[in-house]
């Protein structure tokens, strides 16, 4: 199926590739992220890397494939897998608050750290700003690469999952937001004003910034801007730190040792959005590995079009007699157009994408229930 | 077909895991209720721009536009909610505040309260909902403007969170209109006037996924008005052909060959043995969906279920969905 100008998307390679350091899947929700980010990290695994793979909110069943139980924010060695060419694989789920709460653990002293922990304004960032998943996921990433460098951990692959955003870009605009959020003027302004630089701006911003607390005092009640700027100038110090924890993070996504996997699904909705993925990385010149189709139907009687078994069931029904070889006939029907349409979905992708490598894995007819089921789902979609 | 007013539920809230298709079933079920003749507002809140997509109509604005007139007289208001248009019209409504809206927008109060500020956001999306679901007519007889509202909420995942504005808010305003707009909301949302539709698929994943989300919004006082099982596929098989297709009885492969060639279709081992495996998948698959259609039946929330399109959810299909919705009761 494959042209010169559609190159095939080769995930052996790059799982085989020891300077690949990072795997991240993406894409919008409901496409098989978690799932495929779980298969990769198997198929790495029993292929010789020492993997680990950062999970974010994965469903029941296959966090237990998984041998995960709870979320603690811990890598815990998974059993099981085939170890003879010298691999491992340790799986976590990400836990958002207790992430937060350790960076500020990190770079706080005790004192001020058990401060912040109890300000209801951290409280409620810390389990609620939308973003903070995003952020905590980075975090985490740059966390784990920190225990990778300075050998606390024998890990050479990390395979991670992205949350589950409104956006399927969020993710990489998590350390931009919340730079945003640090260096708010506003944040600023509210809480030392006397910081601002004295231009003839100043007056201005004063009023609007003494009209604007008046507002939100008003609006939200005198408690939340004094659990604000408690909260603010409690993190003051922590704030460069944060920062540049931040953009270190995001400059590791950009390096040649990570690589982006779109998943998508056949369906116009998330190749579009997986469109919109791929150009995000371009401009951001993030490393695209390339995109990965699942659930693809593959018709099993390639020989016959959908057409020729409707016409081919009709006779039969005419006839009488052949009840079941007519049904059957009408499955291919159906299975033969909904191939059809999966291919022009990816066709057209290909066509408005050229270069970009692609990748599909058929429509599985169960769900993942065990390591057995990854490790299929991960032949598959290497092509295997 | 029951009229503008015999059901209690003024606002529809549809939720649903990703890739179930829940923005279509919000489309199709704003279409249902324009067809018995009522003026339905559809909104989303996420700017994904998924209603227009569907109802191939032009990006849905912050202001409200007809996207559908029915011939019964109903019609489909469309709304694409964002939190800070809604914040300065809120401040603009309730404090006349005028240019003082583009100075707060300046100095980066806008931004602060509709990205940072826990929860601040989610309360004023779904603050205008409120609005539009208790806006009255002008004049002597008022009148609601909206006979329904139908909401293309976040997902499963995130509708609890979304839907449980109350105690988001509470943590960081504890008094004030943005606690007491709160209040109303959630007086709103755990009333009879609103329902929470869950779509699904008849898979392990999404229906899981449906009933945490059932037991969470239970435990959050929130009515589930129904679950709507989506791509419903039809069984092709009789229940002894598809016994006979999965055990792989050979007797299934000569009656196969034998009606093949009773057609004149030349038949090979590879085309046989294509149709088996297709056979056997289907067999497999239905009886997948009827294990977890049974699964949402034992449940005691009406269960709804929409056909399968084989064209995906191009307009034409939409209106098929709508008519199917407009059959269930309890919409």
């Amino acid at each position: 199926m494959a042209t010169p100008q559609t190159p095939v998307l080769d995930l052996d390679t790059i799982l085989g590739d020891r300077e690949r350091r990072i795997v991240v899947c993406c894409g919008s929700g409901g496409v098989g992220k978690t799932t495929t980010a779980a298969a990769l990290a198997v198929r790495a695994a029993e292929q010789g890397r020492r993997v680990v793979v950062l999970t974010i909110d994965p469903a029941r069943r296959l966090a237990q494939s998984l041998g995960l139980e709870e979320l603690d924010n811990t890598p815990r060695p998974v059993t099981g897998l085939d170890t003879s060419a010298g691999g491992s694989l340790d799986a976590m789920m990400l836990d958002m608050k207790r992430t937060f709460d350790e960076v500020v653990e990190a770079h706080a002293t005790p004192d001020k750290a058990a401060q912040i922990l109890a300000n209801p304004f951290y409280i409620a960032v810390s389990s609620s700003f939308a973003g903070t998943q995003e952020y905590m996921a980075m975090e985490k990433l740059g966390q784990l690469r920190g225990l990778m460098a300075d050998g606390s951990r024998d890990w050479d692959l990390i395979i991670v999952d992205t949350p589950p955003s409104r956006s399927a870009l969020d993710f990489l605009d998590a350390p931009k937001r919340l730079g945003s959020f640090l260096d708010g003027r506003f944040i600023r302004l509210l809480t030392a004003p006397a910081k601002v630089g004295g231009r003839a701006s100043l007056k201005v911003f004063s009023a609007g910034v003494s009209l604007a607390g008046g507002v939100m005092t008003k609006l939200l009640g005198g408690d939340f801007l004094r659990d604000v700027q408690t909260f603010v100038a409690a993190m003051d110090t922590m704030f460069g730190g944060f920062r540049q924890r931040a953009d270190q993070t995001y400059a590791l996504l950009s390096r040649p040792e990570t690589a982006f996997v779109v998943v998508a699904a056949p369906e116009r909705d998330a190749m579009r959005e997986a469109g919109f993925f791929i150009e995000r990385l371009a401009s951001d010149r993030m490393p695209l590995a390339g995109v990965l189709v699942n659930r693809v139907h593959i018709a099993g009687a390639k020989q016959m079009g959908a057409g020729r078994a409707e016409d081919a069931a009709a006779q039969l029904e005419e006839m009488g007699g052949h009840d079941l070889a007519a049904a059957l006939l009408r499955v291919h029907a159906e299975v033969a157009e909904t191939a059809a349409r999966h291919r022009g979905v990816i066709t057209r992708f290909r066509t408005s994408h050229p270069g970009v490598p692609l990748g599909t894995v058929p429509a599985h007819a169960v769900d993942i229930h065990d390591l057995a089921g990854l490790r299929e789902i991960g032949e598959a979609l290497t092509g295997r | 077909m029951t009229g503008p007013s015999d059901s209690p539920v003024r606002l529809h809230v549809v939720t649903g895991k990703g890739g179930t298709g829940k923005t279509t079933i919000a489309a199709a079920m704003a279409l249902a209720l324009a067809a018995r003749g009522q003026r339905v507002l559809l909104a989303e809140v996420e700017g994904r721009q998924g209603l227009a997509q569907v109802l191939d109509v032009a990006p849905l604005g912050t202001e409200e536009r007809t996207l559908v007139t029915d011939p019964s007289g109903g019609e489909v208001v469309g709304l694409s909610v964002d939190a800070k248009t809604a914040l300065l019209e809120y401040l603009q409504k309730f404090y006349k505040l005028g240019r003082a809206g583009s100075i707060l927008e300046k100095v980066g109060a806008v931004d602060f309260a509709t990205t940072i500020a826990p929860g601040v956001r989610d309360v004023l999306l779904i603050g205008r909902v409120y609005e539009a679901v208790g806006r009255v007519t002008k004049g002597a007889r008022k009148r609601p403007v909206f006979d329904s509202v139908v909401l293309d909420a976040p997902p499963t995942g995130r509708i609890g969170r979304f839907l449980n504005v109350n105690s988001e808010v509470s943590d960081v305003a504890k008094v004030g209109p943005v606690r007491n707009q709160a209040d109303s909301i959630t007086r709103l949302l755990q009333s009879p006037a609103t329902a929470v539709h869950l779509v699904t698929l008849l898979e392990e994943m999404p229906v899981q996924e449906t009933l945490d989300a059932i037991d969470e919004l239970g435990t959050l006082s929130l009515r589930v008005g129904s679950v709507i099982a989506n791509g419903v596929r039809q069984p092709l098989l009789a229940d002894e052909d598809a016994a006979a297709v999965a055990d792989q009885d050979p007797r299934v492969h000569e009656s196969l060959e034998a009606a093949l060639t009773a057609v004149g279709i030349k038949t090979g081992p590879a085309l046989v043995a294509g149709l088996l495996q297709e056979g056997v998948d289907h067999v497999e698959r239905a009886r997948l969906q009827a294990e977890q259609h049974a699964i949402l039946q034992a449940l005691d929330i009406p269960v709804h279920a929409l056909p399968h399109l084989s064209d995906g959810v191009e307009s034409g299909e939409l209106g098929l969905l709508a008519d199917v919705l407009a059959e269930q009761e309890g919409l």
